[in-house]
């Protein structure tokens, strides 16, 4: 067998069952932990094709940030989660069903598929350049307007994180930049006539 | 043996559908229920950068790294009110979050 | 202009009595409408001079508008006059002047007269429509409108509730018979082409004998239309079977009985039959069917009248069966002898209602016999007037001669007319005008006796208890006060009464004698084969003496019951209680009729309103379909449990269905 198989096999079996623990497991945290080996597994894949940004992208991305919040959230939350695990035969059958149909189509889809005759041939890349420095050549010039709106949709997503989970505690000292620079010598200084050895 | 575009295809369906098995196996638990979210996009994000790297166009891994920009901008944001209802009710049990109820 | 004038008086009498009459106050009301009928009643006997008894050769019209023009018909407002409009315009405006002038004191404790004088008017103007008219439609006109101001008399006082039901009973009863006579004025014009009255006339002896195709079958089209023609009649002059309104239409107050129950409105169908006596004289089976339905009211209302205790629903029946005799007569071919009795019985009949009406206010607006008994020492004039009337109706003459009362003359005729002829019926009809003869003496005389005769309290005993009560009290003060009218109601009476004493013998000549073919003019067709004027002549003697005898055997047998014997009426009804319940209820027509027509009707109704619009229209209409959204929504509602896991459940079906039907759609 060839590298790439063999490499193809491990990180997609180790994927499928990582996957399958996370919805599987009991513990939470293990659901976790068992995600960012999928996401592990997912980079791998993504190297063996040959898109090593969006793999690195993927490492730092997913496992580092939104695993991590995942991880914080759960520990954060005291659930009981026997009782969550409640109600997992009662949709047992409908949910496989639904579940077959959709693998069913997917998977004939993914057979049968052609090429469509209309579709665009896409100009080959300038020059040999890294998966990177392709990307860049692409991202910033035809696709640029699409780059700036997923900057809008972080920083939206970023205050509407913020907006959410703020909240002001009571009897927190904090500073009010602003009536400190408003303050005026009237009100912060008081001249006091004190006579010597006696003082206030 | 040749790992061609239908191995990726295969592989990506069938994280598809362990995620939507998933959501409805785990519908008590919120985390859970965003966790398979989470590997439903990657699935499609597999299946982008496959179709990508068989017709040559980068189109697809443009896109699958929007994907993963939306990806995650939702996840914060799922967590974040998860957070905020914890501290608003004292529990994420899913059988009493019916005040939308008809 | 005369013509105009005796028509249009009375209309605008009824416009300022009736839109003006609370301005100018009830008593100028009174003034106005009588004074205006005083003028019309005037000029209809000079015109009934010059007209009728005048040099005049053919009716002229006299046109005054077009109405309506619509393809081949064409109706226009004109007046027809000629000998039998002269007639009918004397008896209506003479008895409606004279009912106005009662009503004033009839009238005088109630607080509505303009109102009341405002419908006389209106009355006697649609009245004298219906007379004067040159077409059919003109006719209709004038039927319906009589029609509704007999409803508004009718209902007059329409706080009493029995007063609001006489009223529709009357109006609907009439209807039935308006249906009749509106399909039969469709079909002359389907025959004819026209519905003026010269052109039907011209047409008419080229009908006879023809037959029109209907429902299958082959009917000889003049019997069937003068037969619904005759429907109408039927239901106007209250005959057999669409009678039943006459007795009920006494709940309105006695100068309206007297006005339009007795000389006017009921006559409108002997009128309309002689009027159209051109067509009739063609369809010998609608006479011999006129002459049958005649003789049999003629005999049905005399049984009903003998029991009944109410001195205004006696005279009802009586004008009842009076109108039967007069399409006896009509029905044999006496076209002529019809008219003079409709005249004769104009004066004495509502001398009747109108003595009966002064005994009412008398014994202050008592109407039950059983209270009344001696009233002939306290109102004396009343007394004398009313026993004038008696003597014209029940026919008190000279055997052999034509002297006599007026009903003599002419219920002798219509007798002897009924003998003589050869009309299929007309046998029947001479045995039931004779036992009518015997019977109509019986309950006028008994009329007579139970009010006039006797004490007081003769009869109270047999009152209904809470009525005797009624009487012992209230009339406590009265026993010794029954009060004389006043005069304003005893002068109509006086002049009525010379009228029931002499026009039979005055206008016998003229109406059935040797002058009649002078009289007449041809107003009343007399067709060639119809020789009953000179038939009637040479009857044997027995049958000339046939009435009077029915009359004396009727007040003897009235006499011995009523005065000499009191107890017997009470036995005779102890002993045949059957038949006694029988007559007071008039044969049971009501209930019948209830039973038949009235409940299916309200069932029909209420099917209709509840079935029909409550279930159907309602149901598939406005309230189905919200009932119908109610139960959807309710169904989509259980969908909304508020669980977000059933949401996105929900959506992840979507998306399974939405790619399933995708690919296979793809496919096909």
């Amino acid at each position: 067998m060839q590298a790439d198989a063999i490499f193809f096999w491990a990180f997609s079996t180790v994927l499928i069952a990582s996957a399958l623990a996370v919805i599987l497991a009991r513990n939470p945290v293990h659901s976790v932990l068992f995600l960012i080996l999928a996401f592990v597994c997912a980079a791998g894949l993504f190297l063996l094709m040959g898109a090593e940004f969006l793999g690195m992208i993927l490492i730092v991305v997913y496992v580092g940030a939104v695993a991590v919040l995942f991880l914080f959230v759960v520990m954060l939350l005291d659930v009981d989660f026997a009782e969550l695990k409640q109600g997992f035969v009662q949709y047992l059958p409908i949910g496989g069903l639904i579940a077959i149909c959709v693998a069913a189509e997917l998977g004939y889809a993914a057979i049968n598929w052609t090429r469509s005759p209309t579709a665009s041939v896409p100009a080959a890349p300038s020059g040999m350049v890294s998966n990177t420095a392709a990307l860049g050549q692409v991202l910033y010039t035809h696709y640029f307007y699409f780059f700036q709106a997923a900057g809008l949709i972080l920083l939206t997503a970023m205050v509407g994180a913020i907006v959410l989970t703020l909240r002001h505690k009571e009897g927190v000292k904090r500073q009010s930049i602003s009536d400190q620079v408003a303050r005026t010598p009237a009100t912060a200084v008081e001249l006091r006539k004190v006579p010597s050895r006696a003082g206030i | 043996m040749e790992i061609g575009l239908t191995h990726y295809l295969t592989l990506a369906a069938i994280l598809f559908t362990i995620g939507i098995a998933g959501i409805i196996l785990n519908h008590k638990n919120i985390i859970v229920i965003l966790m398979s979210v989470e590997l439903i996009l990657l699935a499609v994000n597999i299946n982008f950068v496959a179709f990508s790297t068989q017709a040559g166009d980068l189109t697809g891994q443009v896109f699958a790294l929007f994907i993963l920009t939306v990806a995650a901008a939702e996840a914060a944001i799922g967590l974040a009110i998860l957070v905020a209802y914890y501290r608003n009710r004292g529990s994420i049990a899913v059988e009493d979050i019916d005040a939308l109820k008809g | 202009m005369v013509y105009e004038l005796i028509v249009f008086l009375p209309l605008l009498g009824f416009m300022i009595a009736g839109l003006f009459g609370r301005q100018i106050g009830a008593r100028n009301s009174e003034w106005v409408t009588t004074a205006l009928l005083g003028v019309c009643a005037l000029l209809s006997w000079i015109v009934f001079f010059s007209v009728a008894l005048g040099g005049q050769q053919d009716a002229y019209v006299v046109p005054i508008a077009n109405w309506f023009t619509s393809g081949k018909l064409a109706v226009a407002w004109s007046l027809r006059i000629d000998t039998l409009t002269a007639v009918m315009l004397v008896v209506v405006t003479t008895v409606s002047f004279l009912v106005h002038l009662y009503s004033w004191g009839y009238m005088h404790e109630d607080p509505c007269r303009p109102r009341f004088f405002a419908y006389l008017s209106l009355f006697t103007f649609a009245m004298l429509m219906l007379v004067t008219a040159d077409n059919l439609v003109q006719m209709f006109f004038g039927w319906e409108g009589v029609g509704l101001a007999s409803y508004l008399l009718i209902g007059f006082w329409y706080e009493k509730p029995s007063a609001n039901a006489a009223a529709m009973k009357a109006f609907i009863v009439n209807r039935v018979g308006d249906f009749g006579f509106a399909l039969g004025i469709f079909l002359v014009f389907r025959l004819t082409g026209s519905v003026s009255f010269e052109p039907i006339f011209a047409a008419a002896p080229g009908l006879a004998g023809k037959s029109i195709h209907l429902f299958g079958l082959n009917a000889d089209a003049l019997t069937f239309v003068c037969l619904l023609l005759f429907m109408g009649a039927m239901g106007k002059s209250a005959q057999f079977l669409l009678h039943t309104w006459l007795p009920d239409a006494m709940e309105g107050p006695t100068p309206v009985s007297a006005l339009i129950h007795a000389a006017t409105m009921v006559t409108a169908g002997v009128f309309m039959v002689a009027r159209l006596s051109p067509l009739f004289s063609y369809a010998p089976t609608a006479l011999s069917v006129v002459t049958i339905v005649g003789a049999t009211t003629a005999i049905f209302a005399a049984t009903v009248g003998l029991v009944q205790n109410d001195i205004k629903r006696v005279i009802a029946y009586s004008t009842c069966s009076q109108l039967g005799y007069m399409f006896v007569a009509l029905g044999v071919g006496g076209y002529g002898i019809g008219i003079f009795h409709l005249f004769t019985h104009a004066f004495f009949k509502a001398l009747l209602f109108l003595g009966a009406g002064s005994v009412i206010h008398a014994m202050h607006h008592e109407q039950d016999m059983r209270a009344m008994g001696g009233l002939k020492d306290d109102i004396p004039f009343t007394f004398w007037m009313m026993l004038i009337g008696t003597l014209a109706l029940t026919g008190v003459g000279i055997p052999f001669t034509s002297l006599g009362f007026a009903g003599y003359v002419s219920k002798d005729a219509i007798i002897e007319a009924s003998y003589a002829s050869h009309t299929y019926g007309a046998t029947y009809a001479f045995l039931c005008v004779v036992a009518a003869a015997a019977l109509t003496s019986f309950y006028s005389w008994r009329l007579i006796f139970m009010t006039f005769f006797g004490h007081r309290g003769d009869w109270a005993a047999s009152l209904p208890t809470a009525a005797r009560g009624h009487g012992d009290h209230a009339h406590g003060e009265h026993d010794y006060a029954a009060h004389e009218s006043p005069t304003v109601m005893l002068v109509p009476l006086a002049a009525l009464a010379l009228g029931a004493a002499l026009a039979g013998v005055a206008f016998r000549h003229w109406f059935i004698g040797g002058g009649s073919e002078g009289f007449w003019k041809g107003s009343l067709f007399i067709g060639p084969d119809n020789k009953i004027l000179e038939e009637m002549e040479s009857v044997p003697w027995l049958v000339s003496l046939l009435p009077t005898l029915m009359m004396l055997g009727g007040l003897v047998v009235a006499y011995y019951m009523y005065v000499v014997d009191k107890k017997a009426p009470a036995r005779l009804a102890k002993r045949n209680p059957l038949l006694y319940r029988f007559l007071l209820n008039k044969w049971y027509f009501d209930e019948l009729y209830d039973f038949l027509f009235v409940r299916p009707t309200f069932w029909l109704g209420r099917l209709f309103w509840k079935g029909g619009d409550g279930l159907v229209i309602d149901g598939l209409g406005p309230d189905g379909l919200s009932a119908r959204v109610l139960d959807v929504t309710r169904n989509v509602v259980r969908l909304q449990t508020g669980y977000i896991y059933h949401y996105a459940f929900a959506m992840l079906i979507g998306v399974a269905a939405f790619a399933t039907w995708y690919l296979f759609a793809g496919i096909h």
